[in-house]
């Protein structure tokens, strides 16, 4: 037998779909800290929603063994990924549906235009959905002349919006209510130009707005949230029920899934329907779980297409530690919880895929060098690992993608970044205790800096602290040197220090007055 | 007990009375503190910048350094987390498998103050006294990487005098995090205004926490605003002996 390397498994490709953004992510930061209307949203939304999910996952007695149980179904189903894909494959061609493999973006696009074409139609209407916004979609089917209406409220106020969504369940959660009034009078065109700021009527308004469209659609475009390969049933959970009507009213159904989103067996989603809407909208249940198997004569759609979606995910399958990024769920707790999405919102990640997960999904996907700044976009405070229903090692994950940058960079590059002489040289002085003793002295010119105990203005790159911060002013004895006075020994020459002389100063009092 | 102080870069460069306060407490306890002088950094920087491969000479620094000792206590969450999560990894990923072993034995004998007087040596009443206002954050790592949960606080409760007020939305990160703080300096300076708003709400006279790094942030931005309220490490309340006043 003959192996031949068919190459390492490529990346989702540029200029198609939503996963690269236009700026670095410090740069769209700025911008969004600067519009207090969107922190105002954002900190009231998160807040709420996190306090939700706080109480009904406390009232779980063994969330932690479901974690567990979460993380080890999906890292087990990723370890034998191929096998369980084609198991889908099988079981919902034998339901009476066809199975079509895309290998990124580009080709998903194509696959699903063509599909509708060759109904007839011009127009789609859409459950909300991820991957369909990761491949542009939207756009494609566009580009060839047929209109998608998006059906769930907050990706409707999205679209009319002219918007970019800012989160994977909340698409609109940087908008409030007045701004989506605002929205629908302007862009639905036959509303009550009284129309109140009240939820009850936004949603009403919507309502009679998107049924015209379910009532005359012949085709619509899900994804899924699960599809398990022993039976070939596709999942969508949902709160608004506009996803069963499009599930079930057109002639024709499109689902298009990433190719992590396989389960193995129905047994395997107790687990999951318990963890995701818990972890997502703080809800014991979601309103609405829908489960179709192939098509069915006589009850619903009477063609359906399965276009299972690489877009770099075998790329990232690749990685022993990136790998568990597959495993996310997209339930959003981690973008609830996280101290950076909450102050810059979703946009600033560029990618459709915003907050921790975004961080360490979406330069994995395209490859780390077009989403570079994404790993340093956290303060690697671990909310994130703890709220995961699957238990994603974010934090890991970024330190790990920091790491990939940093190498790549290296072998792409002659010459090295500023960044990386200081750091080569921070490493080398603090490597042998003599150095180090040396560098610490040398921080003593600091103290010429500062007055009043405090240094006001660094000099660059450390100027990005001092815009903000004060500095400390560095000791005139450090501990170290203390440490040899009062006890004896000599800095970095005998391990080990001795105990001679006495207690020494007093703690709370410093030494550079 | 022989306690191996792993007095951190941080402490020792910047804040040598958070070191100072750490051998007073233990000795005080009745402990002999030993104080390894090859020690320098552990290279949690490095790690968490993307520098790993850099890192490696730190951790066989810092490895070579502990080897000896019967226990190792650092006045940091931030850095015992590093020790204990990230350098085996960090050397394994280097192909150093020698080092990693080695590493994992340090990491098993490695805690965070707080840890070591209440998990190794089974004390919580230090007798300390510390008369003031004082609000308690925990720190990230300290919380979520090594778990301390509410051990520095069972601490406090048995300091003379002090008057212990809860910090709101404590859990939260201060915004500091390394590099992130240059980085990314708007995100971390919006992080660090939330962070103050709520410690002042406290009217706290003394804000403490068991990582000097994240005070040095919480502090850089207090002497900025020129704000009533002063950060202090928790070893240097717990060595503490001021009387009421």
């Amino acid at each position: 037998m003959t192996a031949t390397f068919l190459g390492m498994p490529r990346v989702a490709p540029r200029g198609v779909g939503a996963l690269r953004g236009e700026q670095s992510f410090p740069a769209a930061a700025r911008q969004a800290l600067a519009d207090d209307q969107l922190r105002r949203n954002l900190g009231h939304a998160t807040f709420t929603i996190r306090a939700k999910r706080a109480a009904v996952v406390a009232e779980v007695e063994d969330w932690e063994e479901l974690r567990l149980a979460g993380e080890a179904i999906k890292t087990a189903t990723m370890a034998r990924l191929d096998e369980h894909l084609e198991r889908l494959e099988k079981s919902v061609q034998s339901r009476g549906g066809v199975v079509h493999w895309a290998r990124d973006a580009r080709e998903a696009n194509q696959i699903v235009t063509e599909l509708v074409q060759a109904t007839g139609e011009s127009e789609v209407i859409k459950v909300k959905s991820m991957a369909t916004q990761e491949i542009g979609l939207n756009e494609a089917l566009a580009d060839a002349g047929i209109a998608a209406y998006e059906t769930d409220l907050a990706e409707l106020i999205v679209q009319l919006g002219h918007d970019k969504p800012s989160h994977i369940l909340v698409p609109a959660i940087h908008r409030n209510r007045s701004e989506i009034r605002d929205i629908f009078l302007r862009e639905m065109g036959d509303v009550d130009p009284s129309l109140s700021d009240d939820p009850a009527a936004l949603a009403e308004t919507a309502r009679r707005h998107l049924r015209a469209k379910f009532l005359s659609a012949k085709v619509a475009v899900s994804g899924v949230n699960f599809a398990i390969a022993e039976t070939g049933t596709c999942l969508v959970v949902e709160s608004e029920g506009n996803g069963r009507m499009c599930l079930t009213l057109p002639d024709t159904l499109i689902t298009v899934m990433g190719i992590e989103k396989v389960l193995p067996t129905w047994q395997d989603l107790e687990v999951f329907l318990q963890l995701l809407p818990r972890s997502s909208t703080g809800e014991r249940m979601n309103p609405y779980t829908s489960a179709w198997t192939g098509v069915t004569p006589g009850d619903g759609p009477r063609a359906f297409h399965l276009v299972l979606v690489d877009n770099g995910r075998t790329a990232v399958l690749s990685d022993e530690i990136g790998r568990a990024a597959l495993n996310c769920i997209r339930c959003s707790a981690c973008l609830n919880v996280c101290p950076v999405y909450e102050r810059v919102g979703g946009h600033a990640y560029g990618s459709i895929y915003p907050g921790p997960i975004g961080a360490v999904l979406s330069p994995q996907l395209t490859g780390v060098e077009d989403n570079a700044s994404l790993p340093y976009a956290s303060s690697l405070c671990g909310a994130c690992f703890d709220a995961c229903p699957v238990r994603i090692d974010i934090p890991n994950l970024l330190v790990n993608l920091r790491a990939q940058h940093v190498e790549a960079y290296a072998e792409q590059h002659r010459l090295p970044s500023a960044e990386a002489i200081a750091m080569a040289a921070a490493s080398w002085a603090m490597s042998e205790p003599t150095r180090f003793v040396r560098g610490e002295r040398l921080g003593r010119v600091g103290r010429l800096l500062g007055r009043k105990g405090r240094i006001r203005r660094l000099p660059p790159p450390m100027s990005a602290w001092s815009r903000a911060r004060d500095a400390p002013l560095p000791p005139s004895e450090t501990f170290r040197d203390w440490w040899v006075r009062t006890r004896g020994g000599t800095p970095g020459e005998t391990p080990g220090g001795t105990r001679e002389g006495t207690a020494g100063d007093a703690p709370g009092t410093r030494g550079d007055t | 007990m022989r306690i191996g102080l792993f007095v951190t870069c941080l402490v020792d460069a910047l804040y040598p009375e958070v070191g100072k306060a750490t051998v007073q407490l233990l000795e005080r306890l009745g402990h002999d503190v030993e104080f390894p002088e090859t020690q320098t950094c552990c290279g949690q920087m490095h790690i968490n910048t993307g520098y790993q491969s850099q890192a490696i000479p730190l951790i066989a620094r810092h490895t070579d350094a502990f080897e000896g000792c019967d226990v190792v206590v650092a006045p940091s969450g931030s850095c015992v987390g590093s020790v204990r999560h990230q350098h085996s990894a960090v050397a394994r990923r280097a192909g150093d498998h020698d080092l990693a072993r080695r590493s994992e034995a340090i990491a098993a004998k490695t805690f965070e103050l707080s840890e070591l007087l209440i998990d190794v040596l089974g004390i919580e009443d230090v007798g300390a006294s510390y008369p003031h206002r004082v609000t308690y954050h925990p720190t990230c790592h300290s919380l979520r990487l090594l778990r301390v949960g509410d051990k520095p606080l069972s601490l406090l409760r048995y300091v003379r005098g002090i008057d212990l007020v809860a910090l709101p939305d404590a859990d939260q990160c201060c915004g500091f995090g390394g590099t992130f703080a240059l980085k990314n300096a708007d995100t971390s300076a919006a992080m660090l205004a939330d962070k103050m708003t709520h410690i002042l709400e406290t009217r706290a006279d003394v804000v403490t926490a068991g990582d000097s790094s994240c005070l040095m942030h919480m502090a850089g931005g207090m002497t900025r605003l020129e704000v009533d309220c002063r950060t202090v490490h928790l070893a240097e309340i717990l060595a503490s002996t001021e009387p009421a006043a």
